[in-house]
């Protein structure tokens, strides 16, 4: 090669990062594709060996998650014909349905607590990063450090105290103390990554608009946080995906009312074992709102997560 | 418009006293240069006028009336930022009108204002633009728009063309003194550039280490320094400085040093200690005649004139002469001082020793 730069590639080199890069894509995603795939087999098809890439699409998994059935005999089912396509795939199964499942409910309080401790988590985490940022704080440094320190053990680790307050205070699988959960444990992540965004936004922007005639909370309402929109929507993202895919505490606080999905989508049982079509039709469905959330939100994402290091 | 007083205004943060008991009137209509090197408590004050920090202690009139411990949003002066603080998320426009929306004033009315305030600063094109892509002269001329759209008590500038390059600075300066001449506003600008000041002001305060060491006019800073830092942070080059030690009393018109007598202006004061004779380049003049001598070790040319600089028994001297004249490094060449010029400094407190010269203008501080 005669001649060599630093900042374009040569062919060989963008083949070869091609390569690489699509590679590594395609394992990542596989657990996805094959998730995404299982919810559209058939229950033998999903168990079978050697695993089918191949096979005939059905929403059977989709109608056993949202419904629950039971077996009819052979007259009853012949007197009353399915009226619907859904009826149509459980009727061929010898069944019928008796109702909704639990499935929608679940997804609801997921959103419920998902959303409800993000938009908690921000609200005061932006409160008190701005505090932090602008006023002279005593002790300022050791109150930070000791926000961040609840986060130096893994939340599961202090389950048992939890549990025991939340059953003295009859907060046990209420969505309220879900929320309250969830915010007080993302709420040390958003103080520190809100910060860093506000230490970012110079003070003359609101001192300018002090000089203008309005109050402080006018000139934070109206100057800083559209400079900080970035921050708190990358912030808004963490918090979700943390709350949203929360296991451990949901398996313990919630058993009914306010029981979220993940706990309840490994639970879903079919007639004879394991549904695993439908379980996967769960996941599928589970995953969407933070994939829609987190896709409006991109724009903002990449500067969060390299926030400090890229100027404007 | 308005006339500002500063009284015994003093400012801590925690153990660190940014601005001590400092005192004096901005008249109404004047431009007036806070000036001094970074940390001397310039900004301090001005975001004390400001109401941006309110003083530990002291008082701050803003046409008479009372406005130490009041909010920034009630004192009605506008602030030119350093860095512009343009609000990124507005247009021009927008920028340019916040101040009056906050007021409630109806939207005609601010379409008009603004209209008016971007046609005094020519800046009708950009109203619609954002201000993300402008340049930093537009910037600092839409700053300046949100300033002068309401019409405020005062105009307060802390180092607004410091963020310029240094080609534009000057026409920036030249715009922003054509602007107060047309508008009369009281304007109280921050610089450490002391040409800046001198080129701007019609009075200057220099601050040194939060204290004040002189106010007064362009002029008699530069010709009547009060104190040794001010002579020497004002002038480029600055003001030579003669170590010597004599005893002098009321009425002395001379001094002497290394067996040669050199003229002062009359004391007003007697003296005896170290002192420093402290003379201009411009008023310095090589001179066979003299008997007071020094070599030249180096020269400067600079087009018309040139920096002679000279050792001598009592210091180094530099002296701004006409290029024409002869000066080659190593000869032996006489000094002459035009004694009327100079100021007699005490070495140890570094404050001016009162004479003729400077009679008048040191009781101001």
């Amino acid at each position: 090669m005669s001649s060599y730069s630093i900042t374009e590639a040569t062919g060989r080199q963008k083949w070869v990062a091609g390569v690489l890069v699509i590679g590594y894509a395609l394992i990542t995603l596989m657990p996805l594709l094959w998730i995404l795939a299982t919810g559209f087999k058939s229950s033998p098809d999903s168990i079978a060996y050697p695993p089918k890439v191949v096979f005939e699409p059905s929403l059977e998994g989709y109608v056993n998650l949202f419904t629950t059935q039971t077996r009819q005999s052979a007259e009853y089912l012949e007197a009353n014909p399915p009226e619907t396509w859904y009826e149509e795939i459980v009727h061929d199964k010898g069944m019928v349905i008796a109702g909704p499942s639990r499935f929608g409910e679940r997804f609801m309080n997921s959103v419920i607590i998902g959303f409800g401790s993000t938009f908690l988590s921000v609200f005061l985490g932006t409160l008190a990063a701005y505090a932090f940022s602008r006023y002279r704080i005593p002790l300022k440094d050791d109150l930070l450090f000791f926000i961040l320190s609840t986060r130096m053990m893994p939340p599961i680790a202090i389950a048992i105290p939890i549990f025991l307050m939340f059953r003295t205070l009859g907060l046990s699988d209420t969505h309220a103390g879900m929320i309250l959960l969830y915010t007080a444990v993302n709420l040390s992540l958003s103080v520190w990554l809100l910060k860093g965004f506000i230490d970012e936004i110079p003070r003359e922007y609101e001192e300018a608009a002090l000089i203008d005639g309005y109050t402080r909370f006018q000139a934070f309402y109206k100057v800083v946080l559209p400079q900080a929109a970035t921050g708190i929507a990358s912030t808004a993202i963490f918090c979700l995906i943390f709350s949203w895919n929360e296991y451990a505490f949901a398996v313990l606080l919630t058993s009914g009312t306010a029981q979220t999905s993940p706990p309840f989508i490994p639970t879903i049982i079919g007639v004879g074992g394991q549904d695993w079509p439908a379980v996967a039709a769960g996941a599928t469905i589970f995953l969407v709102p933070v994939m829609v959330f987190t896709i409006l939100l991109r724009k903002h994402l990449l500067r969060g997560i390299t926030f400090g290091a890229v100027r404007k | 418009m308005a006339e500002i007083v500063i009284q015994n205004v003093r400012k801590d943060f925690g153990d660190f006293t940014a601005v001590k008991s400092s005192s004096f009137r901005i008249e109404d209509g004047e431009f007036f240069m806070l000036l001094g090197p970074s940390g001397c408590g310039k900004t301090t004050t001005l975001r004390m006028i400001a109401g941006l920090e309110l003083p530990t202690s002291g008082e701050i009139y803003i046409d008479g009336e009372e406005v130490g411990q009041k909010p920034a949003s009630q004192r009605d002066i506008a602030f030119v930022f350093q860095m512009f603080a343009l609000y990124p998320h507005m247009n021009v426009r927008k920028n340019i009108s916040y101040p009056l929306v906050s007021q409630g004033m109806p939207r005609a009315q601010v379409r008009e204002k603004v209209a008016e305030a971007a046609r005094i600063l020519g800046i009708e094109s950009i109203l619609d633009r954002p201000v993300g892509g402008l340049s930093g002269g537009d910037r600092q001329r839409v700053a300046l728009g949100r300033a002068i759209v309401r019409n405020p008590k005062c105009f307060l500038m802390d180092e607004p063309l410091g963020a310029l390059d240094a080609e534009f600075r000057e026409h920036m300066a030249e715009e922003l003194r054509n602007l107060h001449d047309r508008m009369g506003a009281t304007t109280v600008y921050v610089t450490h550039d002391q040409l800046e000041a001198m080129q701007m002001g019609d009075k200057i305060v220099v601050m040194n280490h939060g204290v004040i060491e002189q106010f007064g006019t362009p002029q008699d800073i530069y010709d009547k320094p009060a104190s040794r830092f001010v002579a020497e942070f004002i002038g480029s080059p600055s003001m030579n400085f003669l170590k010597f030690h004599d005893s002098l009393e009321v009425g002395a018109t001379s001094v002497t040093m290394h067996h040669e007598t050199l003229h002062i202006p009359a004391l007003r004061e007697p003296f005896d200690g170290d002192m420093i004779y402290g003379v201009r380049p411009e008023h310095v003049r090589l001179s066979d005649a003299s008997g007071y001598r020094g070599e030249v070790i180096a020269t400067e040319y600079l087009g018309t004139t040139q920096i002679v600089t000279m050792k001598t028994h009592n210091g180094e001297v530099k002296a701004r002469i006409g290029s024409e004249q002869p000066a080659r490094v190593g000869e032996s060449v006489g000094l002459d001082f035009n004694g009327q010029t100079v100021t007699l400094f005490d070495t140890q407190a570094g404050r001016a020793i009162r004479s003729d010269l400077n009679e008048g203008v040191l009781s101001h501080v």
